[in-house]
C-alpha cells in the first residue's frame, strides 16, 4: 500500500513556485516596462510644469489661405514626419492627419489652398457620439484619442464634419514615442500636443514659416496678447462648417 | 381556443442536422473572415477612410432592427390583447433574441478592436447613442428572457403582461436608439434627420416579421405541424401594411430632404444620378422590396403560401438593399465641407467614395444570420417554444367546422 502513497516531491514544488514567479514576471515586466519608459521619455526630453493642461489656454492656430501656397506640401510632410504617419501606399485605407485642398468657387472661379486637419473644436461631434469616452477633449481645448479605449467603431469618423479622422487599417512600425498608434484604432491631428506641452510649436505651423510662407500662427486664444488673438482681433477670419456652432480652435483666413 | 400545447421539436431527423451543419459551415467561414480582417487590418475589407461603416453594418443593423421587429408578435398579444397571437408569442420572443445576438456579433466582430468589449462594457459616455445603444441592447436581452419566462413557466404567467408591456416599451425605445445614431449625425447630408428614429422603428415591424413568418412556415413544414390559414392570412396581411408603411415614411423622408435646397445634391445622389445606390434603392429597397410583395400579399397571389414565402424574403432583401442606401450610399455622398465651392484633395475630398464590398464583410454579415437561425433551431429542440398545433380549429375562436 505504501508504495502507492505519493511522496513529497521537494523538486516539484520548487518548480511550481520558479514557474509561478516567473508567470507572474512575466505577466508585470511589460507594464511595468513600459511605464518606465513612459516616464523616462517625459523626464528626459519634455519639460513639464507639472500642472498638466489647464483651461487658462485654448491652444489653436489660425490659417491664412492667403499666404498659402498651392504647390507647397510642407505642412503635411512636417506633420507626418513628426508624428509618424507613413504610408502603405494604398491611398485609400492610409491615414492622413492633415491634407492639402484646393478649392475653386463655382461662381467666380477664385481659386484657395489650405490645409485641413482637425478643427479642434469647443464642442467636438466625435467627443459627443464616443461610446468609450476615448475621443477627448484636453481643458485646454485639444482633441485627442484615447489609444487605450478606443474600441474601433468609427463612429467619430461618421460624426467628423472635417473628414478630419483616420482609422488605421493595417499594422504599423516605427511609431514615435511621443505619438502613440495602433491597428484597429481611430486617430487624427493632435496639435503636436507632446510639442506644445514642451512649450513649442506644432510641426505644420513650423514647417510653414521654415517654407518662407508664414500662414500658420500657433497660439493661446484665451491670452490677448498672443499673436493669433491680435490677429483674430485686427482681420476677419472665418471656420470651416460654421453653421455646426462647434467654435473651433482653427480659424481661417481668406475662404 | 383550445388550451395551447407547446412542444420541443424531435429534432434528430438528417435534415435537422443537416440544417445545422450548414449554419455551423456558414458561421465558420465567418469566423475566418473575422480573423482575416482583425490579423492583416480593415484594409483588405472594402472599407476606407471614406466609407467607414461597411457590409457588415448593413447586416448588423439590419439584424438589430429585425430584432426589435420580431418581437412585435408576442407584443400585439399581450400588449394589444390579440388572443389568436398568443401561441406565437414563445417563439416571436426567441427570434427577437437570437436576431439580436446575431446582429450584434457581426457589429462586434466588425469593431478596429473587439477584443476591447470589456472596455465598451465598462467606460460609457453618457452623451453617446452608441453607449445608450450598448445599455439598451443588453437591457433588451435580460426584459425579453424575462419576458420569455414569464410565458413558459406556468406559476409566472400571472405577469406576462407586465412583462410583455415592459418589453414593448423597451423596444421602441431601442429602435429609436438605433434609428438615432445615423438620424444624429448633423455633418453628414445623407443622414441628420430625426425622421429616421420612427423610421427605422416601422422598418424593423417589417423586417421583424418577415423573418418571422418565414421561419414560422420553415419550422412548421418541415416538421409537419400544421399551420392554419387563420394565423398565416393574418400575418401576410399584418406584413403588407407593415410594407406599405415603409413605403409612407421613406416618401415623406426624401420629400422632407428635398424641400431644404442644402440637401438636393445628397437626394439626386440617391434618387437620380448615384449609379450603384441609384439602383439599389429604386430596385432593391423599393420594387423588390416594397411593391412586389405588396402586390403579391394583396392579390389572389397571396392564397398561395410560396408565393407569400416569397414575398417575405422580397422584404427581408429589399430590408438589407434599403440599409445598404443608408449606411454605405450615405457615406459615399461626400462631405461638404465648402458648400459653393469645387474641392479637391489627396483624401477624397468632394469625390463620391468607392466601396466595393469584400469576400469578408459579406462572411461576416451572413455569418450574422447564419448564428441567429442556428441558435432558433437549437432552442427549438431543447425547449417547447412552437404550439403542437397552428390549425385554425386550434387557434381561432370563430373557427367553424366545415
Amino acid at each position: 500500500m505504501s508504495s502507492n502513497v505519493k511522496k513529497h516531491d521537494p523538486n516539484r514544488r520548487e518548480f511550481l513556485g520558479k514557474a509561478t514567479g516567473a508567470a507572474a514576471t512575466v505577466a508585470i515586466a511589460p507594464g511595468v516596462m513600459l511605464y518606465s519608459v513612459a516616464h523616462a521619455h517625459v523626464g528626459e526630453s519634455v519639460k513639464i510644469d507639472g500642472k498638466g493642461a489647464s483651461s487658462e489656454n485654448r491652444w489653436g492656430m489660425l490659417i491664412d489661405a492667403n499666404k498659402c501656397a498651392s504647390d507647397c506640401n510642407d505642412c503635411v510632410t512636417a506633420c507626418h514626419t513628426e508624428n509618424g504617419v507613413g504610408t502603405n501606399d494604398r491611398p485609400l485605407t492610409d491615414p492622413q492627419w492633415i491634407r492639402k485642398v484646393d478649392l475653386k468657387d463655382n461662381q467666380t472661379g477664385k481659386t484657395t489652398s489650405l490645409p485641413v486637419m482637425c478643427q479642434h473644436c469647443e464642442t467636438p461631434p466625435c467627443v459627443d457620439v464616443c461610446p468609450t469616452g476615448a475621443s477627448m477633449k484636453r481643458a485646454d481645448g485639444i482633441v485627442l484619442v484615447d489609444k487605450h479605449i478606443c474600441i474601433g467603431c468609427r463612429y467619430c469618423m461618421m460624426a467628423c464634419p472635417y473628414k478630419a479622422r483616420s482609422f488605421i487599417h493595417e499594422t504599423i512600425t516605427d511609431q514615435k514615442e511621443h505619438a502613440p498608434r495602433g491597428k484597429g484604432t481611430v486617430e487624427s491631428c493632435t496639435m503636436c500636443v507632446h510639442r506644445v506641452d514642451a512649450g513649442r510649436t506644432t510641426a505644420c505651423a513650423e514647417a510653414c514659416s521654415k517654407a518662407g510662407h508664414n500662414a500658420i500662427v500657433f497660439g493661446n486664444l484665451n491670452d490677448p496678447n498672443s499673436e493669433i488673438s491680435k490677429q483674430l482681433r485686427e482681420y476677419n477670419s472665418a471656420q470651416i462648417r460654421a453653421d455646426l456652432g462647434l467654435n473651433t480652435g482653427v480659424r481661417y483666413r481668406g475662404i | 381556443m383550445k388550451h395551447v400545447t407547446y412542444t420541443s421539436i424531435e429534432g434528430d431527423s438528417l435534415g435537422y442536422w443537416a440544417l445545422l451543419a450548414i449554419f455551423g459551415a456558414i458561421m465558420g467561414l465567418a469566423g475566418i473572415a473575422f480573423y482575416m480582417m482583425e490579423h492583416h487590418g480593415h484594409y483588405i475589407s472594402g472599407m476606407n477612410n471614406q466609407i467607414v461603416w461597411g457590409t457588415p453594418h448593413v447586416f448588423a443593423v439590419f439584424l438589430i432592427v429585425a430584432a426589435s421587429g420580431a418581437l412585435n408578435v408576442a407584443s400585439i398579444a399581450s400588449v394589444f390583447g390579440k388572443p389568436m397571437y398568443k401561441p406565437l408569442s414563445r417563439l416571436s420572443a426567441l427570434l427577437a433574441l437570437t436576431l439580436l445576438a446575431g446582429g450584434l456579433a457581426v457589429l462586434v466582430l466588425d469593431l478596429g478592436r473587439p477584443d476591447r468589449l470589456i472596455v465598451a462594457m465598462t467606460n460609457y459616455n453618457f452623451k453617446s447613442i452608441f453607449a445608450w445603444n450598448i445599455i439598451l441592447y443588453n437591457g433588451f436581452f435580460v426584459i425579453v428572457a424575462i419576458y420569455l419566462w414569464t410565458m413558459m413557466e406556468r406559476r409566472m404567467n400571472k405577469h406576462s403582461h407586465k412583462a410583455g408591456v415592459s418589453a414593448f416599451i423597451w423596444r421602441l425605445i431601442l429602435t429609436t436608439g438605433t434609428g438615432s445614431i445615423f438620424g444624429f449625425l448633423v455633418a453628414r447630408q445623407g443622414y441628420d434627420a430625426a425622421i429616421m428614429a420612427p423610421m427605422f422603428i416601422i422598418m424593423s415591424f417589417s423586417y421583424g416579421l418577415a423573418i418571422f413568418m418565414l421561419v414560422l412556415m420553415a419550422a412548421y413544414g418541415w416538421t409537419g405541424r400544421q399551420l392554419g390559414d387563420a394565423v398565416f392570412h393574418r400575418l401576410k396581411n399584418l406584413l403588407g401594411v407593415f410594407v406599405a408603411a415603409v413605403l409612407y415614411f421613406l416618401l415623406a423622408y426624401h420629400l422632407t430632404n428635398l424641400y431644404a435646397t442644402e440637401h438636393h445634391g445628397v437626394e439626386a445622389f440617391i434618387l437620380m444620378n448615384g449609379g450603384i445606390y441609384t439602383q439599389i434603392f429604386w430596385l432593391g429597397a423599393v420594387v423588390i422590396g416594397g411593391l412586389i410583395p405588396l402586390a403579391i400579399f394583396y392579390s389572389p397571389m397571396g392564397k398561395n403560401r410560396t408565393l407569400v414565402a416569397l414575398g417575405a424574403i422580397l422584404v427581408v432583401l429589399g430590408g438589407l438593399a434599403l440599409m445598404y442606401t443608408i449606411i454605405i450610399g450615405g457615406q459615399a455622398y461626400p462631405l461638404i465641407l465648402f458648400p459653393g465651392k469645387e474641392i479637391t484633395s489627396s483624401f477624397y475630398d468632394g469625390v463620391i467614395n468607392s466601396y466595393t464590398p469584400s469576400i469578408y464583410e459579406i462572411g461576416l454579415g451572413i455569418g450574422g444570420i447564419a448564428l441567429a437561425l442556428a441558435a432558433v433551431t437549437f432552442a427549438i429542440k431543447i425547449m417547447p417554444f412552437l404550439p403542437a398545433s397552428l390549425a385554425d380549429s386550434d387557434v381561432d375562436p370563430h373557427h367553424k367546422t366545415a
